[in-house]
C-alpha cells in the first residue's frame, strides 16, 4: 500500500486485506525502492490536493517510478479512485478521469457488472456478475483513448454515476497485471458495512499474489 | 524569463465546467453560444534567450502542465 500525502482510504485498505489474511504495510511515497512484494495498491483520497490534475502529482513520486518498474516486470498493481487516477496519469492504464459531468461529488453504493473474471483482481467472480460498492468522488468521468481495446473493460455501471464514456468503472493493462477502479472495494468487505462483495475483489487479488509466491518457491 | 502557459480542453472533450459557466452567463442575459474552461499557469524560468525558454516550457507541458489526452496547450514568452 503506498501511502501519498493526501492518501486517506490506505487505513482502510490496509485493514480489508488484513481481515483477508493479506500480509500489508505500507510504503510511504518517497521510498525510491519498495520492499520485498507480491502485489501494490494504491489506495484513495487527494494526493497533492488533487493538484492540476488528479494524480498528476503523484505520479512523479519516487515510489510511483519503483511502481511502474514493478507493473513493467509483471508485478500485480491494483489502483482504487485516486489511485485509478494515478496510474491513468502514469500511462500504466489507458485513458483519463475527468469531472464529473454533473459537477458534483458523488458519494453512494453503485451497482457494477463484472465484464472480465480471467484477472488477478477478479478471479472470484463469475462474468456478468453484478457488484454493489460504493464511490465516492468528483473526478470520476472515465475517458478510454480511441484505441482501447474493448477486452481491457474490467467493470461496467449499471447506472452511470458520473458520465463514464461506455459506463466504464474499471480498466486493466493489455498484460492484465494491472487494473484500476473508481468504487471502493476495501469499504465493502462485511456485511455490517452494507455489502461485501469488494471482498471478492480484494481477495481474488489476494490468492493471485498468494499463488505466485508458491509458484516461485 | 516570463512564461503563460494557456491549458485548454480539446474539441470534442465535454466541458461541464464550461457548460455551467455558459449557463450562468446566459442566466444573467449574455447571449452565450459556447464556454470553455481551461487554464493559466505563468512561469519564470531560467533561459538564455525565448526559443531556449519556450522549448523548456513546452517540454514542461509534455510532460506535466498538460494531459494530451484532453487537453491542447499554447506557450507564450513575455520577456
Amino acid at each position: 500500500m503506498i501511502t501519498y500525502p493526501g492518501s486517506q482510504d490506505d487505513r482502510d485498505a490496509l485493514w480489508a486485506l488484513a481481515a483477508l489474511d493479506a500480509e500489508a504495510v505500507t510504503v510511504w511515497h518517497e521510498e525510491r525502492e519498495l520492499p520485498d512484494l507480491d502485489a501494490v495498491v494504491l489506495p484513495g483520497g487527494f494526493s497533492y490536493g488533487d493538484y492540476l490534475r488528479c494524480g498528476a502529482i503523484a505520479r512523479f513520486s519516487p515510489a510511483t517510478s519503483a511502481v511502474s518498474e514493478f507493473a513493467e516486470a509483471g508485478g500485480l498493481v491494483l489502483g482504487i479512485c485516486n489511485g485509478f487516477q494515478i496510474l491513468c496519469e502514469a500511462d500504466l492504464l489507458p485513458g483519463v478521469l475527468l469531472r464529473n459531468e454533473s459537477l458534483r461529488f458523488v458519494c453512494r453504493d453503485v451497482r457494477l457488472t463484472v465484464e472480465r473474471d480471467d484477472l488477478p483482481f477478479t478471479r472470484r467472480c463469475t462474468a456478468g456478475r453484478q457488484l454493489v460498492l460504493p464511490v465516492k468522488h468528483g473526478d470520476g468521468r472515465y475517458l478510454p483513448p480511441p484505441d482501447l481495446d474493448p477486452a481491457q473493460v474490467v467493470l461496467r455501471y449499471l447506472d452511470n454515476p458520473n458520465g463514464s464514456v461506455e459506463k466504464i468503472a474499471g480498466v486493466c493493462n493489455e498484460a492484465g497485471n494491472v487494473m484500476g477502479l473508481m468504487p471502493h472495494p476495501e469499504h465493502a468487505v462485511d456485511p455490517l458495512l452494507g455489502s461485501d462483495d469488494g471482498a471478492l475483489l480484494l481477495a481474488s487479488l489476494v490468492d493471485a499474489a498468494r499463488e505466485r509466491v508458491l509458484a516461485a518457491a | 524569463m516570463r512564461a503563460t502557459v494557456l491549458v485548454r480542453p480539446k474539441p470534442g472533450i465535454l466541458d461541464p465546467q464550461g457548460e455551467a459557466v455558459g449557463s450562468a452567463l446566459g442566466h444573467l442575459g449574455f447571449e452565450v453560444h459556447d464556454a470553455r474552461v481551461g487554464k493559466v499557469i505563468d512561469l519564470d524560468v531560467d533561459a538564455t534567450d525565448a526559443a531556449a525558454a519556450k522549448a523548456q516550457v513546452e517540454q514542461m507541458c509534455e510532460r506535466l502542465l498538460a494531459n494530451p489526452l484532453i487537453e491542447s496547450y499554447e506557450v507564450e514568452i513575455v520577456g
